[in-house]
């Protein structure tokens, strides 16, 4: 079957280990990679379309070929940091087929000429980093890694970095910072990473699953892997299903899939007797989606139509016996917590939210809050150096514009029990 | 609602602000980068500083790693371990605690030695991960020997409700798992085995259709 490419064999015991790797025909696309030239492999990443699987969707091809050429010192950096709540496709890919990973990085590597490449992973994937460590000891044993990988003149060393926990690594800026040993802040783009990256020099920054699927691309051909998935977005792609539905986890499909299908048929939908009430289709900065939208297409531009996004490719299921006030507050809670603190339109929108929902909660805002609170999301979007506080307005906005008369009956009730509970205070 | 202002609780110090309280002393000098006569650093954490400042162009890179070191060896990042990495890095004990409190899972505090994070975000949230927070802090919250914490997100929404104990990620847990998964924390146990992530075969039927 065509549409499983990353997921192939991943439960063969000891894939993750380089005999079975190389037995399944592991590291041959790199030995062919490392003989053909530098810009038809460029040629061919943006040929078969593939876009960053880490949630911009941005061209991948078009990135490397962003690099500058030269002699100066270049860097690839693989962002594991995968901290999107919903999100942990990347973690069953490092875990069971760390050697696919290696391959992508070092064919990458060799592509824009990078010499030294680094892993960022997160802190808390103690099992999938101890695991990558074996499989890059392994890796640099056999020769894939190193001075002159297979006799190429090519030189290429990968580092594994582990992080300590903090949402913001997962922003390519703050990944850098981060792996520089400063405290994970965003940096001002541009310069882009492509010019001025890590050290300051010209870096390559793509997601694991990005990279995953370079040896596939590879293997089959651009052209086979661009037929496959629809305009625009080529290809297969992970998605981790989670929330209320009967079976969360991780699937690969073909781009284009209908979302009521991965939804209702891979993850078996909500529980006996619920309904979808609303769901995020990329990871929970993406705006909400409603059961109208289960028939949209899952790429990236019907999902972007729609007015959301495709994201990481994290499908979370909200059913009806949830209320739409508590996922809110729990949302912007998590943004709050993780802001960096650097631009204040996030700091201080994402914490002025929590408040402002905190009052829905108990029952001490009006309906005017709503209206305030959507204000506030208006002034964060588009006005910091990352994408932070623009992942909590996005979703908290869709969230009150298409739930708006929840919030408000949530509002009025506490606010009923409140009166109820202080006229009895009162008497008593 | 009107609000009483002299029922704003104060820290000390008189400030409404927390995080006043144990502000630096601003009549000392910062320190500067640690003397190495005057830094007693024990051989093995000094060698395996060096070790990871190799690794990278530039020896900064190393500040998460090195308090880390420093974690596992004192239990939490200590002054005094702070000081000792700084002395080896070359750089200040005031820039490596900036680091330091800036990570989730570097403690800057005293805390038990077994970590215990419980994600409580959207996904496990929905399948009664404040429920399985509630219960384990019944068991184990008085337990000085365990780091209990909600902790989001821990990238394993597919076995939510979950917790990761010691790096180990178990899950779906019940409720009336808990009392055996406090048993086994306590114990220094593997957590329940059965439960555990690693052995959890992918979710996909197309993958193991064959």
């Amino acid at each position: 079957m065509t549409d499983i490419l990353l997921f192939k064999d991943i439960d063969e015991p000891d894939l993750h280990t380089l005999p079975v790797y190389e037995r399944r025909g592991g590291y041959h696309q790199l030995r062919a990679a490392l003989g053909t030239p530098r810009d038809q492999l460029i040629a061919s990443l943006k040929g078969s379309g593939l876009r960053g699987r880490g949630g911009a969707g941005f061209s991948m091809g078009m990135k490397a070929s962003f690099l500058p050429q030269g002699t100066m010192q270049k860097y690839v950096v693989v962002n594991a940091d995968e901290s999107e709540p919903g999100t942990f496709k990347d973690r069953e890919l490092m875990q069971k087929n760390p050697h696919q990973l290696i391959e992508g990085i070092v064919i990458a590597a060799y592509a824009v000429d990078a010499t030294k490449s680094f892993i960022y992973i997160r802190g808390e994937y103690v099992h999938q980093a101890d695991v990558l460590d074996a499989a890059i000891a392994e890796a640099y044993a056999a020769g894939h890694l190193g001075e002159n990988v297979h006799g190429s003149g090519f030189d290429c060393s990968l580092v594994l970095h582990r992080g300590a926990g903090a949402y913001i690594c997962g922003e390519e800026t703050g990944l850098l910072d981060s792996l520089e040993g400063k405290r994970g802040n965003p940096r001002l783009k541009p310069p882009f990473p492509a010019n001025q990256g890590l050290f300051q020099g010209p870096t390559l920054i793509n997601n694991v699953e990005t990279l995953s699927t370079i040896p596939h691309i590879l293997e089959l051909g651009f052209e086979t892997y661009a037929a496959i998935g629809v305009k625009n977005s080529s290809g297969t792609k992970l998605v981790s299903v989670s929330g209320n539905v009967r079976h969360p986890g991780n699937f690969e499909i073909e781009l284009g899939m209908k979302s009521r299908d991965i939804i209702y048929g891979l993850a078996g939908g909500p529980p006996e007797g619920r309904e979808v009430k609303f769901w995020f289709p990329g990871g929970s900065s993406s705006p909400v989606l409603t059961p109208d939208d289960l028939d949209l297409p899952y790429d990236f531009d019907s999902l972007a139509q729609s007015g959301s996004m495709l994201g990481s490719g994290a499908i979370i299921v909200v059913d009806d016996s949830q209320s739409v006030v508590d996922v809110c507050l729990k949302l912007a809670k998590f943004y709050a917590h993780e802001s960096c603190g650097k631009c204040t339109p996030c700091r201080e929108g994402t914490n002025w939210t929590v408040k402002m929902l905190r009052r829905v909660q108990d029952g001490t805002a009006t309906p005017m809050d709503l209206d305030i609170m959507a204000s506030v999301q208006e002034r964060i979007i588009g006005n910091c150096l990352c994408v932070l506080g623009d992942a909590m307005a996005m979703p908290v906005g869709s969230m009150i514009a298409k739930f708006r008369g929840e919030f408000e009956q949530h509002i009025e009730t506490a606010r009923a029990a409140n009166e109820a509970q202080a006229l009895s205070g009162a008497l008593a | 609602m009107t609000i009483d202002p002299t029922d704003i609780p104060r820290y000390a110090g008189g400030s409404r602000v927390p995080g006043w309280d144990d502000a630096a002393d601003l009549s000392k000098d910062p320190a500067g980068i640690p003397d190495p006569a005057q830094t007693p650093v024990p051989d093995d954490l000094r060698a395996e500083i060096e070790e990871l400042m190799t690794r990278y162009p530039e020896r900064r890179s190393a500040a998460i790693p090195a308090l880390y070191a420093v974690q596992n060896r004192y239990g939490w990042c200590t002054p005094q371990g702070v000081e000792q990495a700084a002395c080896v890095m070359r750089l200040t004990p005031g820039y490596l605690t900036a680091v330091a409190t800036f990570y989730d899972m570097l403690e800057t505090k005293p805390v038990g030695r077994n970590n215990v994070y419980v994600c409580t975000n959207i996904s496990c949230s929905l399948c009664g991960a404040d429920e399985l927070l509630a219960a384990l802090r019944e068991e184990l919250g008085e337990d000085p020997d365990v780091n209990l914490r909600g902790f989001e997100c821990l990238g394993a929404c597919d076995i939510a409700p979950m917790a990761s104990v010691n790096g180990e990620y178990v899950g779906p847990i019940t409720l009336d798992e808990v009392p055996e998964l406090a048993r086994q924390i306590r114990a220094g146990q593997e957590p329940l085995p059965a439960k555990q992530l690693r052995l959890r075969p992918s979710a996909d039927p197309k993958v193991n259709a064959g």
